[in-house]
């Protein structure tokens, strides 16, 4: 039972609808996309009893100013930016109750980039090719293609919680603001590392770089110290990953984002580790930057400490426990359904009217992922 | 000489990313390899593989480090011998693809001919003599890397490039032919436009060519084909002619 609950008075600098990402189609040269501070969005949707993988806003140091349509509840995660409900300061990281006729407003950001904005059952954007994220150059998903307008009506896809939540803060270890403005970015090398000299090497990983103002969702370029090819700065075109720092013929670096072409030919030699992304997308321009090296099995070791305790702290907030499992049966057997992290898909008993839900199954072995509608029989 | 390696070569692209390299040229036969083990790998159905994104030469694999660690997926991948098309995934084809040439959906189908010292009827034949694998797609979406343009048409991009351009044209750049799937700026020597639609987020896949198919520009004959066909595109009635290698 989507319902307005937002029209848009002022659209901030850029405001979009992101979720996790649109995955899948970068064959076709379709980007990602998806929010950029994947964990301020997952910890919006976690506070509000949503599924992680939900759409909300991504806003982008100027908020939007928005009128209250309907009596539903919010989280604001991500950079601090002072929000206020009919010029009330109101708490970030916690669910807040708003009633019609009230007016968001956000203040100045005053720590980190962007900032996210969940409602219940996430925002309720038509799902294009697998995702809700904006990917504004080619006017594709979010909100009609695009960043937020004056008079745009936002819908939340319910307008309570669909689980029982208890307001509890992040635990000490999961709590990454203040964001601060030097930014420690942990790198694995590659894949072009080869096309360095063992100088260029050594003054990317030694030097300290600035957060230049042409960056975007694209990417970030750093300005800095040169970092030396040894032979020429082009390549075959092949896959951009997240992350990637590539370095141009210029020599400075450029780290790739969420809205980055699927391809490149520059060389790219690191790419920053999944649990450090984050750092960047809250970078303002003239932030500092230093990388610093580590191996593969470092990085997937501080992955899964990461994921272990999101997960810990995600069931932690949801309760009662959930009572029943979501079974796919295919020939007669039936499977459990898991999410991306591979946590089982669960049904509240306490839901009602309609739960959507964006799931990756395995079945055999193989991967579907799949958007499911649950309607009570009532 | 065909450049492929011996060994499948792993470059670390990130912690969830691995980029496998097959070669290190363009040429059919590597790209014909990237393909087979696109194939495979996706046939094998690799607990943690999210998505394979091939490219001229490499693959790149985005995986979830949770599921599966980059040396186990190193070892999957490499003992992924038989290198077979499966029954899941398409085939490679030839795609048609009715182009209209002529000035003014090519402004620069003149300047192509006498860049080359040709008349336009002789850069309209070459051009759609030649069949034109799609290497890979990138750049923007559904933009197909297309290889083998003879250099008798090679011609330099514009050196102001255009504010817009329709989607569907056709151009060269240096010694690459491709197709503006949606409009966009660009700086790419127009000589045509084709009235299929390359690139559509509503379609179902939202491209009418797949990487490792191959392109043929078939000529129309008149303004009036073109429009005719646009139309029928339009309205869901144009079926796309594709026909397996």
């Amino acid at each position: 039972m989507n319902t307005d609950i937002f029209e848009v008075i002022e659209p901030g600098l850029l405001t979009t609808v992101q979720d996790l990402g649109r995955y899948g189609f970068q064959k076709y040269g379709i980007p990602v996309s998806g929010a950029m501070d994947t964990y301020s969005l997952r910890f919006a949707n976690i506070l509000i009893g949503n599924a992680e993988e939900d759409a909300g806003l991504e806003i982008t140091v100027l908020g939007p100013k928005l009128r209250i349509l309907s009596h539903s509840c919010i989280v604001i995660t991500g950079a601090d930016i002072n929000p206020k409900i009919d010029g009330d300061s109101v708490s970030q990281w916690v669910p807040i109750d708003v009633h019609p006729g009230n007016i968001l407003t956000f203040g100045p950001v005053s720590d980190g980039m962007r900032s996210y904005l969940s409602v219940p059952g996430g925002i309720d954007v038509p799902m294009l090719l697998g995702s809700r994220s904006t990917y504004t150059k080619s006017n594709m998903g979010g909100y009609h293609g695009r960043s937020l307008n004056i008079g745009d009506i936002i819908k939340a896809n319910y307008l309570k919680p669909n689980v029982e939540i208890s307001v509890k803060a992040l635990p000490e270890e999961l709590v990454f603001y203040p964001f601060g403005h030097v930014h420690d970015l942990r790198v694995v090398l590659g894949p072009q590392d080869k096309a360095f000299t063992t100088e260029g090497i050594s003054t990317f990983l030694n030097s300290e770089y600035t957060v230049s103002i042409q960056s975007d969702r694209v990417g970030y370029r750093l300005e800095g110290p040169v970092v030396e090819h040894s032979n020429g700065f082009d390549i075959i075109s092949d896959g951009s990953s997240l992350g990637s720092v590539q370095i141009p013929g210029d020599g400075s670096p450029i780290v790739l984002m969420s809205d980055r072409g699927t391809t490149g030919g520059y060389t790219k030699i690191a790419t920053v580790i999944s649990t450090d992304i984050y750092k960047l997308a809250q970078a303002m321009a003239g932030d500092r930057i230093k990388f610093s090296l580590v191996n593969i099995d470092e990085a997937e070791n501080l992955l899964r400490t990461r994921e272990s305790r999101i997960t810990q702290f995600a069931n932690s907030v949801r309760y009662p426990r959930p009572d029943k499992k979501l079974n796919v049966l295919v020939d007669e057997t039936s499977y459990n359904v898991t999410d991306m992290n591979g946590r089982e898909i669960v049904l509240m008993s306490s839901r009602t009217g309609q739960v959507r839900h964006i799931m990756t199954a395995n079945v055999s072995g193989r991967k579907f992922r799949f958007d499911v509608q649950i309607e009570s029989e009532d | 000489m065909n450049s492929i390696f011996d060994r499948l070569r792993f470059l670390q692209a990130g912690d969830q990313s691995l980029t496998v390299e097959v070669g290190d040229t363009i040429n059919p036969e590597v790209n014909s390899k990237v393909r087979k083990l696109n194939l495979a790998i996706l046939d094998a159905s690799i607990a943690g593989v999210r998505e394979v994104v091939p490219t001229y030469r490499s693959l790149l694999i985005y995986y979830n480090a949770l599921v599966i660690s980059s040396s186990d997926l190193i070892d999957q991948i490499g003992s992924i011998e038989e290198w077979t098309d499966s029954q899941l995934v398409y085939r490679a084809r030839i795609i048609s693809i009715p182009t209209l040439y002529d000035g003014k959906y090519g402004p620069d189908l003149q300047f192509v001919a006498r860049h080359a010292g040709l008349t336009t009827e002789e850069v309209i034949n070459i051009h759609s003599e030649t069949d034109y694998r799609v290497y890979m797609m990138g750049f923007s979406p559904g933009f197909p890397y297309l290889g083998g343009l003879s250099p008798k048409i090679a011609t330099p991009r514009l050196e102001t490039p255009r504010a817009e351009i329709p989607g569907g044209s056709v151009g060269i750049a240096e010694n690459q032919t491709g197709i503006y799937p949606v409009s966009s700026p660009g700086g790419w020597r127009l000589i045509g436009c084709t009235p299929l639609n390359f690139f559509d987020p509503y379609m179902d896949p939202p491209v009418i060519v797949n990487p490792s198919d191959t392109i043929r520009f078939v000529p129309l004959q008149s303004e009036s084909e073109y429009l005719r066909i646009k139309n029928e595109v339009e309205n869901g009635l144009f079926e796309v002619h594709a026909e397996d290698i």
